[in-house]
């Protein structure tokens, strides 16, 4: 039998998603963590695993660029089978390279699509294929409010991020009827490597409390969820600002 | 700390994880699901079990509604990718199949060269081997005999990958066995049948209502000599004097030269199901319109609908109408099992002999009605006796009922059918295995013969020694009966 409450987080070695990662295993997830930076990995799992119930290895680390897109679909099995299970997959990969006003270079450009959101992609196909024979599962997509509208100081960052809810929103409407969950995560300003030095901003909320509110999401919702919740108002105005007024406003 | 270790065998790894239900998914399993193509895959994955310790089941389409085509923890071999016509002689009316060979694939095949299969399930996407290892019917049953009556020649292929060619003539044992078998014995790999030559795509339709159940059996008993096809829908919420109404079809094959044309009727196009409802709903959206029915007050509203509108509109109406039409009741709405909401469906099919079917099957729409569980669908057949070891048919009628199951009746639901099963074994009747998902450990040794039983449980030891073949539904019945040790004790 495959065991219940098993997790795979790609982007688990900072930010969102070690916070999700340890808040998963709180709950007694076993947690396959996924990225790059094995040795930030596995202090993390060295956390979790030292505070797990004796013997119980909840945290397990799989070292991976999620650019490397063809290794994806045998790694992912390699996770499932050692976790003897899977229950839910949250992709939290991503990056954001400061952008100047002026500028257009397309290395980050490409970085970031790559990561952001093929990295996704991939990501999340083997996990919507395998739910879809277990006719049960939860997929969470890390997004942002950036991807509600398209900002001038980051252009490719915000097209990633749109169609991430565009590819998310596809795969809830996909999955619906497999008895399969997908969720976005829209958070605002998280306090996470991304946003250092960006200064004083709004509603910022540390990543342990939105680790928290993804566990949440993860567990119960299903639809998008803005991280923390406030920002749907927010969210809401931004949309329905008519672009000649929006182009003078955005920063 | 390292990488983890990888379990070596990889082979069963989450590639083949799957969720399989029965059809309707009332019970659930997980399984290692496996599409073998040709007969030496198959064998790959009897070695594969072997290997791991894991049991295996053999499935069709998935259309038992219980849980005959499912196996918890085990391997699944979806047969559905063997479904090639090896070969089919419009001359004499011989088709070869693989097993996978869907009823639609079939009827598709052959009529245009003037056939329909002999039986057909109420639903056109069952396959020939789960048709076969099921030993199914039509509404022919009284007439025609289950579908093993129609197979020529099959080979099984064992789990020791040895591969038995079976007629009546030869392993002839072994053919009446795997046909009404649930796939326990082996896995049919090569079907021969003989198609029905019909001079029509169209047959011939009355309908009429009956006001209780012994009008209907009366009615099929006058009518028995002459049709070829007969039906009954009973409206199984109405209680008191309406006890047993409902409405009869029959149906008959035209005969030659009644037809003016007909090559129009024997097409595909012409055999196919409306794909639309009033030419605008998709099919396949109507469930969703059903599903505010799908309760106690809503059947009895519908059901008597129905009733009331054929005592006047279908006083000896006559019509004619597609084989397909007529036969496939079951597919005009797609995925209708969906109505009955994530609770799924159990039906509840008991076959009575003839002279003992009106006072018993009363007594079971009484017992559930009383239970306060009516059933929302009642589907009434005529039967024969037929030569096979386990088969479900007697001399006598069928009711199949559906159930709604939902949390907080299920309990009460199963209660209720073990309720049901006692007035069907006190009866003398039986139960049939591609429907049952209720029947306990005990029920077998009530309805089938001992002899049969024991015939039944020597072949087993004989094709699988190492009991590799095994279904929830054989778990459920059989218990430990199939082991090697067992069966060596009870013979």
């Amino acid at each position: 039998m495959i065991r219940d409450k098993c997790a795979i987080v790609v982007g688990a070695s900072s930010g969102i998603g070690e916070a999700a990662a340890v808040q998963l295993a709180r709950r007694g997830y076993r947690v396959a963590l996924v990225a790059r930076r094995e040795h930030e990995l596995r202090k993390i799992a060295e956390r979790i695993n030292s505070r797990s119930p004796a013997g119980e290895e909840r945290a397990l680390v799989f070292a991976h660029d999620v650019t490397h897109f063809n290794e994806v679909p045998e790694l992912f099995d390699r996770i499932a089978q050692s976790l003897g299970g899977l229950t839910l997959v949250v992709y939290a990969a991503g990056v954001m390279p400061r952008v100047e006003p002026e500028e257009y270079d397309f290395s980050k450009d490409l970085k970031m699509v790559e990561v952001n959101l093929l990295g996704m992609i991939v990501w999340l196909n083997e996990a919507a294929q395998l739910f879809t024979r277990l006719q049960a599962g939860t997929i969470v997509g890390i997004g942002s409010i950036a991807g509600d509208r398209g900002r001038k100081g980051q252009p490719v960052y915000n097209t990633s991020k749109g169609a991430q809810a565009i590819y998310l929103e596809t795969l809830r409407n996909r999955l619906a009827k497999h008895n399969v969950r997908v969720v976005t995560i829209k958070p605002g300003y998280i306090d996470t490597l991304m946003t250092r030095g960006m200064g004083n901003l709004l509603w910022m909320i540390s990543a342990e409390e939105a680790g928290r509110l993804v566990a949440n999401a993860a567990e119960t919702a299903r639809a998008t969820v803005y991280v923390p919740a406030r920002w749907r108002i927010v969210a809401w105005l931004l949309v329905h600002i008519p672009s000649f007024i929006f182009r003078r406003l955005d920063a | 700390m390292t990488e983890p270790p990888v379990n070596p065998d990889q082979a069963l790894g989450p590639r083949h994880w799957a969720r399989v239900d029965g059809w309707g998914m009332a019970v659930r399993s997980f399984g290692y699901l496996f599409h073998p193509r040709t007969a030496d895959e198959i064998r790959n994955v009897y070695d594969l079990a072997r290997g791991a310790g894991k049991t295996i089941v053999l499935r069709g389409a998935g259309r038992s509604y219980g849980d005959a085509a499912i196996n918890n923890e085990g391997i699944v071999l979806d047969l559905c990718g063997m479904d090639r016509v090896i070969s089919w002689e419009p001359d004499t009316g011989i088709i070869e199949l693989e097993p996978g060979v869907t009823i639609q694939k079939l009827w598709q095949t052959i009529i245009a060269d003037g056939y329909w299969p002999p039986v057909v399930s109420g639903t056109m996407h069952t396959t020939m081997g789960g048709c076969a290892a099921m030993n199914v019917h039509g509404k022919n049953n009284f007439k025609v005999g289950p579908f093993g009556d129609h197979i020529i020649e099959f080979d099984l292929l064992l789990p020791s990958g040895e591969i038995r060619t079976c007629d009546r003539a030869g392993n002839a044992r072994l053919f009446h066995a795997a046909v009404s078998g649930f796939g326990m014995l082996g896995c049919f790999i090569r079907l021969k049948m003989k198609m029905k030559k019909v001079c029509s795509g169209l047959l011939r339709i009355e309908a009429f209502h009956t006001r209780n159940l012994q009008e209907m059996v009366d009615e099929f008993e006058d009518r028995v000599a002459d049709a070829d096809y007969l039906v009954g829908w009973i409206d199984t919420v109405a209680g008191g004097s309406g006890l047993g109404r409902g409405i009869v079809h029959q149906a008959n094959y035209l005969r030659e030269g009644e037809d003016p044309r007909p090559a129009d009727s024997l097409t595909i196009s012409a055999q196919e199901l409306p794909a639309h409802l009033f030419g605008i709903m998709p099919k396949s959206l109507i469930y969703l319109l059903m599903r505010p029915f799908i309760n106690n007050p809503g059947v009895r509203l519908i059901n008597a609908s129905k009733y009331w509108s054929s005592r006047i509109a279908l006083r000896g109406a006559c019509y004619c109408q597609s084989h397909g039409a007529f036969a496939f009741l079951l597919d005009y709405v797609p995925n209708w099992k969906l109505a009955y909401g994530a609770g799924g469906l159990i039906q509840y099919q008991s076959f009575l002999p003839r002279g003992r079917a009106v006072a018993a099957f009363e007594a079971i729409l009484r017992a559930a009605h009383s239970a306060g569980l009516p059933p929302y669908l009642g589907v009434f057949k005529k039967h024969r006796p037929d030569p096979f070891l386990l088969t479900h048919a007697l001399d006598g009628y069928s009711l199949a009922m559906d159930f709604r199951v939902t949390a907080s009746n299920r309990q009460r639901l199963w209660s209720l059918a073990g309720e049901l099963d006692q007035i069907v074994l006190d009866n003398g009747g039986r139960f049939y295995f591609a429907k049952d998902a209720t029947l306990q450990l005990w029920s077998i040794d009530k309805f089938l013969p001992p002899a049969n039983i024991e015939a039944f449980l020597a072949l087993k030891h004989e094709c699988d020694p190492e009991n590799i073949l095994q279904s929830d539904l054989s778990k459920r019945l059989f218990g430990k009966r199939f082991s090697a040790e067992v069966t060596q004790q009870s013979l």
